[in-house]
């Protein structure tokens, strides 16, 4: 068994957001990075769980970005993955993100490439999609629960108000969320075999994106909140329904 | 030249997502001066022309066993066909399960710029940029898409469904389907609720209930409204609730017209969940809970208090008894 995580870095929950540069730019300044949650807990996690119930199974990490992404990769190492890749490039659309991926994925036969379900900054939900079509594998995204057994798979999603089971010859591709895996931390041997965990960095193929970002900005400021004694529910039920209009 | 529709359905029915993404689309139609046209895969219940209502003038329809589930790769093949006939510069899919698995594989087919999550009409004045949530509901983005053809995948409840007249015409379009490589054995569905990412109105609790036992306000409430129930992620974790309740940063993202939230402290990771909603309630013994900073209206005080008395007042509002 071989798998693919992809790996993504994003701003920490916190973090302020601010743009600079006539808004064209993220303002970076002061912001801490992390993993994004959904490859972290759910994606890597489950891999991690699958390598564990078969000692046989292969775990590498792809991350396309430049080389302030590798302390995010190194973490990710430190929780389990055996050897990262490194795509040198930075500050793409999604279609050129996933080409990427789908050349690293091309010649490794893996058996699942595994994403999260979303990245928390640019909230695309694509890759794991543009992926699949790229190397004409099957995908089924959202997924809350993943089994195998030999080259089949039993892959439990999302769909609108409730969950569906699919089953699927591998390879696939498959995006995760919830209910994947429960979240680790990384432990001291982790951390120090990461140290010496193959890090290997190549170029990335010629690709034109197919969108780019004209600019960035944040919503209008709420005008504040209006209180209502919690002796007059009567009141906000008038507010909600005569101002507000949403009751 | 068209503006293509995606149109989903479940259980035979077209979604509420999908009547945004017509309303949508044919507005999109219109900027362009050209043709709005629809597309429905799989079997379905409703009356199709009568989406015409919505703005749509004619929709595709796609009979084929094999497309009673989604098989990502058999619908894109389909939908390919279609927008190649229709000549579709424009492809509009809502960003809901379907869309999201859907939308990225048919860009890369079709090599078309894709926006995911849009927010607003595209801008056409100068190119296509289209308006799209970034750092989950924290800020936006303006896509430039730079290709011939372009996708959009509209956040459910961001663009008001508008019905006037009009009849649309259904076409059969026989496609080249292939063979499902996903197989569906189990479907389970929470029944008779309100479905929370589509939901007008949200009641949420978090930890302030205390316990799983507290939750019978919380239904009556959502009841009288016709709301779904949603959850902060503690409750979800300790069991209180089931997962497919929790919301924020690492559950679902929504978007209601009405969100009120009991009991939560308003934590970043939960808002970035909400704060998309129209109209934020908060009810917190808490003057200082996070949450009143993000809210329309609140009211500080024991919910226990406030909760039922509350549900009594729309009651009276609605004229229920
Ligand atoms: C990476 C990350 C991701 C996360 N993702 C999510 C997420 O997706 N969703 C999420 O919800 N959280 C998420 N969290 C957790 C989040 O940070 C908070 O811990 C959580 O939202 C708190 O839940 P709560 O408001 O229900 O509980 P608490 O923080 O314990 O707040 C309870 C509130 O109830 C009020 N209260 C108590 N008694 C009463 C009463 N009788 N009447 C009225 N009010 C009362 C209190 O004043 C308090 O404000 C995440 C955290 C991290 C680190
Ligand atoms: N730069 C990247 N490098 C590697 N994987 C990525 C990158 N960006 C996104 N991904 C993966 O694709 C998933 C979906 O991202 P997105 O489509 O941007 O929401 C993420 O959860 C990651 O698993």
């Amino acid at each position: 068994m071989k798998i693919l995580v992809c790996i993504s870095k994003t701003p920490d929950t916190t973090a302020k957001i601010a743009f600079t540069d006539n808004n064209t730019k993220f303002d970076v300044n002061g912001v801490q990075w992390i993993i994004n949650p959904y490859d972290e807990w759910y994606a890597l996690v489950r891999a991690i769980e699958l390598k564990e119930a078969d000692a046989s199974t292969v775990i590498h990490l792809v991350t396309v970005g430049a080389a302030d992404a590798e302390p995010i990769i190194r973490k990710a190492l430190a929780l389990g993955g055996d050897e990262a890749i490194r795509v040198n490039a930075d500050n793409h659309d999604s279609y050129y993100i996933a080409a990427q991926i789908a050349d690293v994925a091309k010649n490794g036969g893996y058996d699942l490439v595994l994403t999260g379900k979303e990245t928390i900054d640019y909230n695309g939900s694509s890759i794991g999609g543009m992926v699949a079509e790229m190397l004409d594998m099957p995908y089924v995204s959202l997924a809350t629960k993943l089994e195998l057994a030999g080259t089949a798979a039993t892959i439990t999603r999302e769909i609108e108000g409730g969950e569906e089971v699919n089953e699927v010859s591998l390879p696939v591709v498959v995006s995760t969320q919830k209910g994947m895996a429960e979240a680790r931390i990384p432990n001291m041997r982790g951390i120090m075999a990461a140290r010496t965990k193959p890090l290997k960095v190549v170029e990335p193929i010629a690709v034109d994106a197919l969108t780019s970002v004209a600019g960035f900005g944040l919503p209008p400021a709420k005008a504040g909140v209006k209180l209502v004694p919690a002796d007059n529910v009567d009141e906000l039920v008038r507010l909600l329904h005569e101002e507000a209009k949403a009751i | 030249m068209s503006v293509l529709i995606v149109i989903n359905t479940a259980d035979g029915h077209v979604k509420k997502a999908s009547l945004e993404a017509i309303t949508y689309g044919a507005k999109v139609a219109e900027q362009l001066g050209v043709a709005a046209e629809g597309v429905v895969l799989g079997s379905v219940n409703d009356d199709l022309a009568g989406l015409g209502k919505y703005g749509v003038k004619k929709i595709h329809q796609v009979a084929s066993d094999a497309l009673n589930q989604l098989d990502a790769q058999l619908y894109t093949n389909v939908i390919a066909q279609v927008a190649q006939a229709a000549g579709a510069t424009v492809i509009i899919f809502s960003n809901n399960v379907d869309g999201k698995a859907l939308a990225p594989r048919l860009s890369v087919r079709l090599k078309a710029g894709l926006v995911s999550g849009a927010v607003a009409l595209p801008d056409t004045s100068n190119g296509f940029v289209v308006k799209k949530n970034v750092f989950s509901g924290k800020a936006y983005a303006n896509i430039a898409v730079n290709t011939p053809i372009k996708i959009i995948a509209l956040n459910p409840n961001a663009y008001q469904t508008i019905a006037g007249e009009g009849v649309a015409e259904v076409v059969p379009f026989a496609a080249t389907v292939g063979t499902p490589r996903v197989k569906v054995t189990s479907t389970t569905k929470a029944s008779g609720e309100v479905v929370l990412t589509e939901a007008e109105v949200v009641v949420s609790a978090g930890r302030g209930l205390k316990g799983p036992e507290n939750w019978g306000m919380v239904e009556d409430l959502a009841k009288t409204l016709h709301a779904a129930t949603a959850c902060s992620r503690p409750v979800a974790d300790a069991h209180w609730r089931p997962h497919n309740e929790h919301v924020g940063q690492t559950g679902f993202a929504i978007a209601p017209n009405l969100y009120i939230a009991i009991g939560i402290s308003g934590a970043i990771q939960h808002l970035a969940g909400v704060n998309r909603s129209k109209v934020i309630v908060v009810i917190n013994k808490d003057p200082e809970a996070p949450f009143f900073k993000a809210a329309d209206y609140g009211i500080v005080g024991d919910a226990f208090e406030v909760v039922p008395k509350l549900n009594e007042a729309i009651k009276k509002l609605k004229g229920v008894a």
